[in-house]
């Protein structure tokens, strides 16, 4: 995968991971034209479409697009699923996750992305094993704050 | 000081913003906020502030000012800064800025996993190439490590790594000794991913991992048999993320090699049959195993299969599904043609979907399947596909018909109606260079000429819009205006078109804003090209001076050169107005073609020049040795030709007077001792020249020391096509000037005039004038020739006429 696009209905980014190396100026002008092509889609239309020399899977949940640009090796159906495993991530962590909860913790859907994909591909297919290691993660956050003292783990940001 | 605002509460707050300005005042004002807290080397609240930094950034604000701060959160104790530290690096760093010291704290200055991995998913995602270099040693030592969390990130970061330094790839090799007997399947798919990295990228490493096929049928054998495992599970599936990439690696490693595809046959019907397709997640399997299945070099019981699934997906109501399998049929189209064909008429089906990549994957792959047996069922489709479907397929639709029906065309009449069919539905979508090749096939449909240009000639009452369509047209137009004048069509009922009308309509296109400056020149010279083939001379004068005033140029160039045409050279238009000859195929061709048969020619020329001019003087010689007796005046005559080849017999007769003057000439006695009867046999054998086509020269005209002879060759690449070459030869003192050949051919015959090489044939016969003439004799029928010669001789003005008839056989049948 090169990168992963969310944005919302009305075209805000609400998450952007890249994996390839690209000036800002870049990533911002790849971000408003793919945003404005997937969005003209009609929904009759399937989940793959040929931009630049890439594949782009997309799929919308609720008010958010999924959007992935793939290689022409990588295979869509599968890319699909990998979205949809990404969904049920988010799901499980923020119980029913709606779009306002990435929005207000864009940090942690960071997190958890960075749990299951690395370098564009999936480093664990087991969701049990992604959500144990976030959990973890964030207990050690909090123990450290306990341990430390300053400001509570909620506190910090 | 006061707390730095939380970041919820930004994030509430900018939300609050009701226009783009008032959000950019908030944004603004936090920014300032957040530096001047940068600037005091707050510690605690760092963390709050890089974290509004990246939301903001994510909003499109600019957040550079942060890097450094970022760096300096991973280098701090505390987790929670380290984790929003490597975050703001991966966002706002990039692979520019040299931060490798940062990354090596991660490694010595804390043990936990989660750091660690932390930093494997930073260099992993972002790492420049000096990084990678640096830090591949601890990235292969952590991939021999027994913690699988980290095992696999190690594994997905030495991707990267390899990616940025192709050259590291040697050190990973050992550490992938034993990857694959890993039971954890994090460790066991990022393990496969390096592998397929590693294959893919060397030729050597994919040699030495094919003996890792066997494992991996067997990793893969396990997954579809075990049975439910809930940490796996999807929809019934057990790990398809596994099983994708194993089947992606197995093709890579079984591709050309027998013995792995033969290794893996088994286990790929097996999951071909086996797996579940109601779900999406079963058909990316299938899908992958398919690709893999036409990819190595499987037996063709598995071929078809493979095949035949994707015919199944065609008929799948998941449009993704159907993408999919159009993509795959595209791809496997030209090594399984007649499988694929089986298929064509669901893939035809696709046409009519709604989907823009669908439509134009079944356009292709339509293309693809056309063939002599279904081109007329094919192209009725894709000629209904090109009336409905949108502009950006037409272009690409109407160039693929035209191939299509080039190849395939049953008959000429339907290869002029398809094509007339795609000129009025898509005529403006058609691409540029159609527009000669269209021209130069219906050039070529001889008998179909008035048919044609009846049809376009129609269609063009109804619509000029389409600008090549009417560049066609009006060529037609201009070069068979005379049949469609006279009535004359036998494919459907001849429509009554006067001549004015004919020239309304070409008028027309000339006065219209919808006609391009292209058009227009194609009109005029349309109707320029009609003065010599309809007898409304008067009106084209008309139109032709009209534009001689144009503003644009190259109209007006073109109309001031034909009205000099009618003017001052009056006497050329004919010839030069001809209709047109056969062109060859492609313009590549014509060239070299014609610069063969001139290269063949000049020297084949030379050689029975010779002896046909030597023969002359050789006859007269004869008779004057008959006059004058004796052997000794041989040597005379053999060099009588040389100097005065061709001359009047009085001029031998000084010679005679003065035998050491001829004594001395180099001309080559030989061929002259020889007796004139053997020298004939030279120039009718084909020694020198024709050896290919073994046709005789022949002498065309010879009158007033004008002698004109035609050498034959028979063209390469149309047997109807015979290529003569005039020699024109002066034996006058005078040389002449100004020499024009023309030649026309009866009706059933096609004449194509080359340049010559001169127009002025110098004195005494020293150098032929040539000229290439092209015949098309479709009917093998006699030919005939009627050839008119005009030149300056001594000042005046000769013309004369004459008949050829004497062509030697060959030449025509």
């Amino acid at each position: 995968m090169q990168f992963m696009l969310l944005f919302s209905r009305q075209g805000k980014l609400r998450l952007q991971k890249w994996y390839v190396p690209l000036s800002d100026k870049e990533k911002k002008k790849i971000t408003r034209e793919l945003v404005q092509t997937v969005l003209a889609r009609k929904p009759k239309m399937c989940s793959f479409l040929e931009w630049r020399d890439l594949k782009i899977v997309y799929k919308r949940y609720a008010s958010l697009y999924f959007c992935c640009a793939i290689e022409d090796q990588d295979n869509e159906l599968i890319t699909l699923e990998i979205i949809h495993r990404y969904v049920e991530l988010l799901d499980k962590y923020f119980g029913s996750v709606c779009e306002l909860d990435i929005i207000f913790n864009f940090e942690k859907a960071y997190f958890i992305l960075d749990e299951f994909l690395l370098g564009g591909e999936a480093q664990e297919t087991s969701k049990k094993n992604v959500l144990k290691a976030i959990e973890q993660a964030d207990l050690l956050q909090e123990n450290q704050s306990e341990d430390w003292g300053g400001l509570a783990a909620e506190e910090v940001l | 000081m006061p707390a730095p605002i939380r970041l919820r509460e930004l994030i509430r707050t900018i939300r609050t913003a009701r226009t783009q300005a008032e959000e950019r005042e908030m944004i603004q004002k936090e920014s300032a906020a957040i530096r001047s807290s940068f600037r005091e080397e707050d510690n605690t609240y760092r963390c709050r502030n890089v974290a509004k930094l990246l939301y903001m950034h994510m909003l499109g604000y600019p957040a550079h000012f942060g890097q450094l701060e970022c760096l300096k959160l991973i280098a701090s104790q505390k987790f929670t800064d380290k984790r929003i530290g490597y975050l703001g690096a991966m966002l706002l760093l990039d692979e520019r800025q040299d931060s490798t010291l940062v990354f090596l704290s991660g490694w010595f200055f804390n043990n936990t996993q989660y750091v660690q991995g932390l930093a494997l998913c930073t260099l992993g995602c972002m790492g420049s190439s000096e990084m990678c270099r640096d830090l591949a040693g601890e990235v292969e030592k952590l991939l021999k490590t027994s913690n699988s969390y980290l095992r696999k990130k190690a594994a997905l970061c030495a991707v990267h790594v390899i990616r940025k330094v192709p050259e590291l790839m040697e050190m990973f090799l050992p550490a992938t000794k034993n990857l694959l007997s890993e039971k954890n399947h994090g460790v066991l798919h990022t393990s496969v991913v390096l592998l397929t990295e590693m294959c893919e990228r060397s030729p050597d490493m994919l040699s030495h991992f094919r003996k890792l096929v066997p494992q991996l049928v067997r990793i893969l054998k396990n997954l579809i048999m075990s049975g439910y495992s809930p940490e796996h599970d999807v929809s019934g599936i057990s790990d398809p993320f596994l099983q994708v990439r194993i089947l992606r690696l197995l093709r890579i490693l079984g591709k050309g090699d027998d013995d792995s595809s033969e290794a893996m046959n088994d286990i790929l019907a097996q999951v071909a049959t086996n797996t579940e397709t109601s779900k999406n997640v079963g058909n990316a399997i299938l899908y992958e195993t398919v690709l893999t299945i036409m990819d190595i070099k499987s037996e063709s019981g598995l071929r078809v299969l493979a095949i035949n699934i994707l015919g199944r997906f065609l008929l799948n109501n998941d449009k993704n599904i159907r993408y999919v399998a159009l993509t795959s049929l595209l791809k496997t189209v030209q090594t399984d043609h007649n499988a694929v064909q089986r298929h064509r008429s669901t893939i035809v089906d696709c046409l009519k979907d709604l989907d823009v990549s669908i439509k134009r994957r079944a356009m292709e792959l339509s293309f693809a399947l056309v063939n002599g047996n279904n081109i007329r069922g094919m192209m009725k489709e894709l000629l209904y596909f090109l009336d409905s479907c949108d502009p950006e397929f037409k272009a690409d639709c109407a160039s693929g018909i035209f191939l299509a029906a080039e190849k395939y065309a049953p008959s000429k009449r339907w290869h002029i109606d398809t094509i007339m069919r795609v000129l009025t539905t898509a005529g403006s979508y058609v691409r540029d260079d159609c527009v000669p090749n269209l021209i130069q096939l219906i050039t070529n449909s001889v008998e179909m000429h008035a048919y044609t240009v009846q049809r376009l000639y129609k269609a063009l009452l109804d619509d000029i819009s389409q600008q090549p369509f009417v560049q066609v047209s009006s060529w037609c137009i201009g070069e068979y205006g005379d049949l469609l004048v006279s009535g004359q069509c036998e494919e459907e009922d001849p429509i009554q078109v006067t001549e004015d009308e004919v020239l309304d309509v070409l008028e027309g296109l000339l006065a219209s804003n919808l006609s391009s400056p292209v058009t227009r020149g194609y009109a005029l010279t349309a109707v320029m090209k009609l003065s010599t083939r309809l007898s409304s001379v008067n009106r084209i004068k008309k139109v032709v001076s009209i534009y001689g005033s144009s503003i644009d140029v190259e109209l007006q160039q073109r109309a001031v050169e034909y009205n000099a045409l009618f003017k001052k050279y009056d006497h050329m238009r004919c010839a030069l107005l001809e209709r047109m000859p056969i062109m060859e195929k492609a313009a590549a061709n014509g060239p070299t073609e014609t610069v063969q048969t001139n290269g063949e020619a000049e020297p084949a020329g030379l050689e029975p020049k010779h002896p046909p001019t030597i023969i002359q003087p050789a006859n007269q010689a004869n008779d004057l040795l008959d006059l004058l007796g004796g052997n000794d005046v041989v040597p005379v005559i053999s060099t009588a030709p040389a100097m005065k080849p061709a001359s009047a017999g009085g001029e031998l007769l000084d010679l005679l007077g003065g035998l050491s003057l001829s004594a001395p000439t180099p001309a080559p006695p030989i061929p002259m001792s020889q007796p004139p009867f053997l020298l004939d046999g030279l120039s009718s054998q084909p020694l020198f020249n024709d050896i290919a086509t073994g046709i005789p020269p022949m002498t065309a005209y010879n009158k007033n020391g004008l002698k004109i002879d035609f050498t034959f060759e028979r063209s390469n690449t149309n047997p109807n096509i015979a290529i003569i070459t005039i020699h024109a030869a002066n034996s006058t003192e005078a040389e002449m000037t100004n020499f024009v050949f023309q030649a026309a051919v009866p009706k059933t015959f096609q004449l194509q005039l080359l340049s010559p090489s001169s127009s002025i044939i110098p004195a005494l016969n020293q150098g032929p004038v040539t000229q290439v003439i092209k015949v098309l004799n479709p009917q093998k029928q006699q030919l005939r020739m009627r050839i008119k010669l005009t030149y300056n001789h001594k000042g005046s003005p000769v013309q004369d006429l004459a008949e050829v008839n004497n062509f030697p056989p060959q030449s025509w049948q």
